[in-house]
């Protein structure tokens, strides 16, 4: 299974192994059997991302959250550790920051989005993990539940740097669950919480607003919309922003700056954040035939997330399939995303959409007979989300099919 | 489907007064919709609306303003003394384009 052997096995080398990255692994394995399959990536942890919003409130514990990844990818996939240094588009290579070269037919980048609190002045700092956390690296979600612990009353702030992020209503979830918490605790009279973003809302799609406009009023949670912000002091304890606004905190969650891989930019194949452009429907690179980015990498204008990575793979595949037969590629992607949302109190809401269309009500995944419902909250969302843990680790990742479309159905939406 | 009348042309808008379809958009129009949100159009301001129809013509998004920072050249400073408080959603409507959006 190495490019030196005198096969004439197409090569499809994939930099990163994360969700999108082992799905493609796997289904390459089971779908195209005579091509060479080698995933880069810089650490043999595999975490279940999601999980990390419940760690700061003790409902995932943070061993549930993390596995070794090696066991998750099908007899034949060639795993390699190392860290990329570059990628050579027109000479088809990949080198490591070791030295190793890694030559390829086909390349995919599913590196992902990373937190940048460097690219924010202050923001990392001697009480960076303490009074200024994050929950979404394995570190800060410990850190930030560590904080939350100790914090006995004051004003927590739940801030977004810019858009995009990955999982964008995380930051909205925790605010709901530190409510719940700082209620169930018997303090919440002692804790404001604000809720800042650079968006000019919480919600800003039309039907999302009309219906979930008014859970922020109901938690007592305040809003400070347009914040652009420029740098923190974590001596004096404010944030600032680029028109001069100060919004002082007790305790900061923030979800810093989200970047793609530096080695995206050095190769010359990212865009001012380091995502890869490629055509929203096939993933393709809009540079090079021969390199496609998939998962948070991409610049795909649709949720950063593990359900368009799962809805995108099944695209991709089928794509890739035509490719390996010498078949223009004529499978295209919506925009699909599917994601639960924790609105506190042991209930969820459920959202799902494309480019096209927005968060609608109705039920999920059948029309009338749900069992979840979209837009709305349940108990059976929330379960839906918990049980979703085992359904990745178990079903997702191995690349069986869980029986939901890749395209977005209209069946069980409301349009009014 | 909201509409509204600049200049004596009837254009389709939604709620909250944006343009609903970029393709109608012209210079003139640009400096009626700066006029209407208390704008008046000059060279500084020209040269980032004019990177966000370029960008969007060929990305198919409204750019951030980071990306229209980066791109274009103009500090994100100086976006907001350009377009005060809510640069990234004053141009893009001065622009004809959809404002910045999340999921929700």
């Amino acid at each position: 299974m190495n490019t030196s052997t005198a096969t004439t096995s197409t090569s499809l080398l994939i930099l990163g192994g994360g969700t999108a990255g082992t799905m493609i692994a796997n289904k390459v394995r089971k779908q195209l059997p005579d091509w060479s399959v080698t995933v880069v990536d810089k650490t043999d942890i595999h975490d279940y991302q999601p999980g990390y919003l419940f760690i700061p409130f003790g409902m995932n514990e943070p061993k549930q959250v993390r596995k070794t990844k090696r066991p998750f990818f099908a007899d034949g996939v060639n795993l390699v550790m190392g860290e990329v240094d570059i990628v050579d588009p027109e000479s088809q290579k990949v080198t490591l920051e070791d030295g190793r070269i890694l030559a390829y037919d086909y390349l995919v980048i599913a590196t992902g989005t990373t937190p940048r609190p460097d690219q924010t002045e202050g923001m990392l700092g001697p009480e960076w993990h303490k009074t200024v956390t994050e929950f979404y690296t394995y570190d800060g979600a410990v850190s930030t539940r560590a904080a939350l612990d100790k914090f006995t009353g004051g004003r927590l702030v739940v801030h977004v740097t810019e858009m995009p992020i990955k999982c964008p209503v995380a930051p909205l979830e925790f605010s709901f669950l530190a409510d719940d918490y700082f209620t169930k605790r018997g303090i919440r009279d002692q804790v404001e919480i604000v809720y800042v973003t650079p968006l000019d809302g919480a919600f800003t799609k039309p039907v999302a607003s009309r219906e979930l406009g008014h859970k922020l009023e109901e938690k007592k949670i305040v809003l400070e919309p347009d914040f652009m912000i420029e740098s923190v002091d974590q001596e004096a304890k404010v944030l600032r922003s680029y028109d001069e606004r100060e919004i002082a905190y007790d305790l900061l969650v923030t979800v810093p700056l989200n970047m793609g891989a530096d080695f995206v930019a050095k190769s010359g194949l990212g865009d001012e954040l380091n995502y890869v452009p490629v055509d929203k429907h096939t993933f393709q690179s809009t540079q090079y035939d021969t390199i496609f980015a998939l998962g948070d990498a991409s610049n795909i204008p649709t949720s950063k997330a593990g359900s368009v990575a799962h809805f995108s793979v099944d695209v991709f595949m089928e794509n890739l399939q035509q490719l390996a037969a010498g078949q223009e590629m004529t499978h295209s992607f919506d925009g699909h995303a599917n994601c639960f949302v924790e609105s506190g109190g042991g209930k969820a809401l459920l959202l799902d959409f494309n480019y096209d269309t927005e968060p609608l009500t109705g039920t999920f995944p059948l029309p009338k007979v749900g069992p979840m419902s979209l837009l709305k909250e349940s108990r059976a969302n929330h379960l839906g989300k918990l049980a979703f843990r085992h359904i990745y680790w178990n079903a997702l990742l191995p690349g069986r099919p869980l029986g939901l479309k890749a395209d977005m159905t209209m069946a069980g939406k409301n349009t009014e | 489907m909201a509409t509204t009348t600049i200049a004596g042309q009837t254009y389709d808008v939604n709620e909250e007064g944006f343009l609903t379809d970029p393709q109608v958009w012209t210079e003139e129009l640009g400096t009626e919709l700066a006029k209407l949100i208390g704008i008046e159009m000059t060279d500084a301001h020209w040269k980032a609306i004019r990177f966000l129809r370029e960008d969007h013509g060929v990305m198919g998004e409204t750019p951030t303003l980071r990306r229209v920072s980066t791109q274009a050249g103009i500090p994100v400073k100086e976006l907001f003394a350009l377009f005060p408080k809510k640069p990234a959603k004053k141009m893009a409507y001065v622009a004809g384009l959809p404002k910045p959006k999340g999921c929700v």
